[in-house]
């Protein structure tokens, strides 16, 4: 066997497939796209025999790395502001990863090509991989990293806090709804060809330059299976686009993706990438520099805008747009500013902004400082209790804002925030592209056209709303962030593990309450919303009140 | 000659900064709490494979508090429990209530039984790619060796038609359920450690369906005359594969998840796979001369009745031994069994034929079909439940 080319023996396996001649297999996914039969290439060209060898090599790799790093003491030069961050990522990405598994066989009745359900096969079990070597690097971060605190309780946090659920979008989005819209276009159109980018492979390298090399190990490692997934989803599209009737929904399907995956993958890896960082050479990329190269030439231009010979509608406006609230609209600061401002809501911690930082920031984002500068310095400033609470309720010209309905992610450039009704509730977006997918995209017609299989969604989608009107000391405890004392917080806005200078439940006990944004914005009359309204698109930039002089 | 002054640009590169941030450099709340804390372990100590798996699909009923976000167009997110109409513990509380103030929490960890499965074998990836890599190696060099002995000529005519047309047959059925019932199950299970077991089970399945190809592709190359395509006409339209074929597309077209798992593992494969790959093919080769087939077939009968077979008991003991729905499960597995256990003994009726082939006989086929039922039956003795009397039939 072992001189079959792998030509032959993937022809071979070919013959494996078979039409049903007594009983249908069970239909349990629709799509509204609508499939020809076709012969198409499995572009992976992947036979088992070869492939579990070559994976368990790759693990050997990967293992043998791990190992080093303990023995080579790679903690001790790790920096924990960019550990920290991980206590973030990690606990989110495996969810993904294993929902991509699940996300496969959506595409076996709905995708008629039996040579396709192979790579899908495999493309299922190297989720597994993903999702459980994940785990595993979590697993040794929290045996080896000097603060276990939120890689101990990582999966219950990621559960119950609001930063897990925008990061969830990006693994229950592949998994419901319309077949074709969740497991091919939103899951490898969009999210594995042009996101993986940033997240498997520039994030690691940022992780390098902060001391750790096992985040690139095992990121590198999926990402080389990342690259089959992509020609999965390559050859669906094909397919997909080769009757004219799918057109308007592959477009519709491609906004949603897009601006969805924007919304939530910058705001995330962005984030760590610039502020997660110690490494300040005026010459290392930005994240704006990254998404440029990654994502606007080697996605968009390289990827995408080939396929509109084939009929395809590019959301050129909406790319755009996506890099122009990247380097015009500071989304990516906006973002990182709410976290720390919300320090107290999380489960890791977050280092202050430094000169070294601003200076950084001002080289890269011209303008930067003035927007942001002073109150990262008052962050600092605020870092350790002193008789005063946690920066969210000291005055430091920052309007709490409202959270999107749709992306979860807060409504932070201000100017863009829409309002609507929607099945009863007022309803908050960051973005008028955030309310068309809830307005428009996810529901049964589209454009006067039935769409019956079309997802919807659910849930309790403002977190505030859960704790509306509780004390600060109790939100903290009903979600688990507390450390094994039983009053210490998990989240502290600095890095001194002093335990005189950590923030405890009896801070928390004397905040003012939490209030829900969106619960206040339904008990407001017609012409109180609308002043909310005309108040808060005159707000920012870094949350700035309306009355504030503008930067 | 003039010297030339080369101008060398510094190349820029992070500074590593020893920072001391690793376990144990400082002590604080928190400092020596190294283990997941959000779940229980099935035993004293949490294991690696539960490390990696336990909570990864989270679950509203207990710390899931926004609830998923996402649904189908009926509104329904996540992975529903009655996706299959056995039940464990708690299953039929209704979903915690969240709304304005109503805080995050829902019932404690567990919150129901589904979530104490375990998958005896432990798999995750490490395990899942050694275990199959070890496998396409022994079996590579297996075929090799054969190949450098000259092992298939010594295989008499009557024995190469059984092994292009018969054994070939095979790998249309384990490929099938492969995809189309176990991947397709690996979307339906409650819990992460439920859906893990059944995709790595997917891929055995389509591995050995691979192996079985592959090796079809070797003979096609080794032995003069071997049809390479005779297996897809049998599978096609030989009437004594047409039960097998009939059951097995019925397989795939099972709603319900539990049912399609029970129905193909507890049931089919001893029945029928096993009454084939064991009673029939593993007896019948030595005496043809052949040694190879035995080593193939061999792999994937491990698979099965080593690994597959070993977390679905484990998993439907826990159903039949549940606290609160022991009976309701027997009740809903016995009507399983009385659907399906005629179908898998008509099929393996059906195969009868094939005992009668090969120049040098197998044990009889009344005999490797009472060894199957006993199998059969030792199995629902594991699992406590009563032997339907469709299988006397």
């Amino acid at each position: 066997m072992s001189r079959q080319s792998v030509a032959a023996a993937h022809k071979k396996i070919q013959e494996l497939s078979w039409e049903p001649m007594y009983h249908e297999p069970v239909k349990h996914y629709g799509t509204d796209y609508t499939f020809q039969k076709a012969q198409k290439r499995d572009p992976l060209k992947q036979v088992l025999r070869s492939y579990f060898p070559m994976q368990e090599e790759k693990d050997h790799r990967v293992y043998g790395a791990s190992d080093g790093a303990i023995r080579g003491n790679m903690f001790r030069q790790v920096q924990e502001r960019w550990m920290e961050w991980q206590k973030l990522f990690l606990s989110i990405i495996p969810l993904p990863e294993i929902s991509a598994a699940r996300a496969m066989p959506l595409l076996f009745r709905t995708v008629p090509n039996p040579e396709l359900h192979n790579g899908q096969a495999i493309q299922m079990i190297d989720e597994v991989r993903h999702s459980t070597i994940q785990q595993n690097l979590k697993r040794l971060y929290m045996n080896n990293y000097i603060d276990p605190a939120g890689f101990n309780n990582s999966l219950r946090n990621f559960q119950s806090d609001y930063c897990g659920t925008i990061g969830r979008q990006f693994a229950e989005g592949f998994i419901t709804g319309d077949a074709i819209t969740a497991a091919s276009i939103y899951l490898t159109i969009v999210a594995e060809t042009a996101f993986t980018n940033t997240l498997f492979v520039a994030m690691p390298a940022e992780a390098a330059a902060n001391g750790d090399y096992l985040l690139p190990t095992v990121f590198h490692s999926v990402q080389s299976d990342e690259s089959r997934h992509i020609s999965n989803g390559y050859a669906t599209l094909l397919m997909a686009l080769s009757d004219e009737s799918n057109h308007q929904l592959l477009e519709r399907d491609l906004r949603y993706a897009w601006w969805n995956n924007h919304r939530v993958v910058d705001a995330a890896i962005g984030t760590f990438i610039e502020y997660g960082t110690k490494d300040r050479r005026k010459d290392r990329e930005s994240y704006a520099e990254m998404w440029r190269r990654w994502i606007y030439d080697d996605y968009y231009r390289s990827y995408l805008v080939p396929l509109e010979k084939y009929g395809l509608v590019i959301p050129h406006d909406l790319i755009e747009e996506a890099w122009n609230q990247i380097w015009n609209k500071g989304y990516v600061h906006e973002v990182a500013q709410f976290f720390a401002t919300g320090w107290l809501a999380n489960y890791w911690r977050i280092d202050a902004m430094t000169d070294k930082d601003f200076e950084w920031f001002e080289h890269k984002y011209p303008g930067w400082y003035n927007k942001y500068g002073k109150w990262w310095e008052n962050y600092n400033r605020l870092a350790t209790p002193n008789g005063h609470n946690p920066i969210v309720f000291e005055d430091v010209d920052y309007v709490y804002p409202h959270r999107c309905w749709t992306c979860m992610v807060p409504c932070l450039v201000r100017e863009d925030m829409v309002m609507a009704e929607v099945d009863g509730q007022w309803r908050t977006y960051c973005h008028e592209m955030c309310k068309w997918t809830d307005e428009t995209a996810f529901r049964p017609t589209y454009m006067g056209r039935e769409t019956p299989n079309m997802g919807k969604l659910i849930g309790k989608r403002e977190w505030e709303t859960l704790y509306h009107e509780w004390n600060w000391a109790d939100v903290v405890s009903d979600m688990g962030f507390v450390r094994d004392d039983g009053k210490t917080m998990v989240a502290q806005p600095h890095l001194n593990l002093d335990p005189k200078k950590m923030w405890t439940l009896d801070h928390m006990r004397r905040c003012p309450p939490l209030l829900s944004p969106n619960v206040l914005l339904n008990q407001m009359s017609a012409e109180d919303r609308d002043a909310f309204h005309a108040d808060y698109i005159k707000q920012g930039p870094a949350g700035r009140s309306s009355g504030s002089p503008k930067p | 000659m003039t010297d030339v002054q080369e101008t060398v640009q510094e190349r820029s590169f992070p500074k590593p900064v020893f920072t001391d941030a690793e376990a144990g450099a400082k002590e604080f709340p928190d400092s020596t709490a190294r283990r997941y804390n959000y779940y229980e372990p099935a035993k004293r100590k949490q294991s690696h494979y539960e490390d990696v798996t336990v909570e990864v699909q989270p679950d509203p009923r207990h710390y899931l508090s926004q609830g998923w976000l996402y649904g189908f167009a009926d509104g329904k997110g996540g992975y529903p429990l009655e996706w299959t109409a056995l039940k464990a513990w708690g299953s039929d509380r209704p979903l915690p209530e969240r709304g304005p103030g109503s805080g995050g929490k829902g019932y404690d960890w567990p919150a129901h039984g589904w979530h104490e499965f375990r998958d005896p074998n432990e798999e995750w990836e490490l395990t899942l790619y050694r275990y199959n890599a070890n496998v396409v190696r022994q079996m590579t060099q297996n075929i090799q060796v054969a190949r450098q002995a000259k092992a298939f000529e010594q295989w008499n005519p009557n024995w190469i038609r059984f092994v292009e047309q018969h054994v070939g047959a095979w790998m249309h059925p384990e490929h099938g359920l492969g995809l189309y019932l176990f991947a397709n199950a690996n979307r339906r299970a409650p819990t992460n450690m439920h859906n893990n077991a059944i995709s790595v089970n997917s891929m055995h399945k389509i591995r050995f369906a691979q192996d079985l190809a592959l090796y079809n592709l070797t003979l096609s190359e080794e032995i003069d005359g071997f049809d390479g395509a005779a297996h897809v006409e049998t599978w096609n339209s030989d009437p004594t594969w047409q039960g097998v074929r009939r059951t097995a597309e019925a397989l795939t077209g099972i709603d319900d998840w539990c049912e399609a798992i029970f129905a193909a593992n507890v049931i089919f494969e001893p029945l029928v796979g096993e009454l084939f790959r064991s009673n029939l093919v593993q007896q019948a080769a030595a005496g043809n001369g052949d040694f190879v087939t035995p080593t193939v077939v061999g792999a994937g009968e491990y698979d099965y009745a080593q690994r597959d077979l070993r977390y679905t008991r484990a998993m439907f003991q826990l159903l039949t031994s549940d606290r609160e729905f022991a009976e309701h499960n027997k009740s809903i597995m016995a009507q399983w069994l009385s659907n399906w256990v005629p179908q898998c003994l008509d099929a393996a009726r059906t195969l009868q034929p094939l005992w009668s082939l090969p120049d040098s006989k197998p044990p009889r086929f009344e005999d490797g079909l009472d060894r199957a039922k006993n199998r059969f039956q030792g199995i629902l003795s594991d699992l406590d439940l009563q032997v339907p009397e469709e299988l006397a039939q």
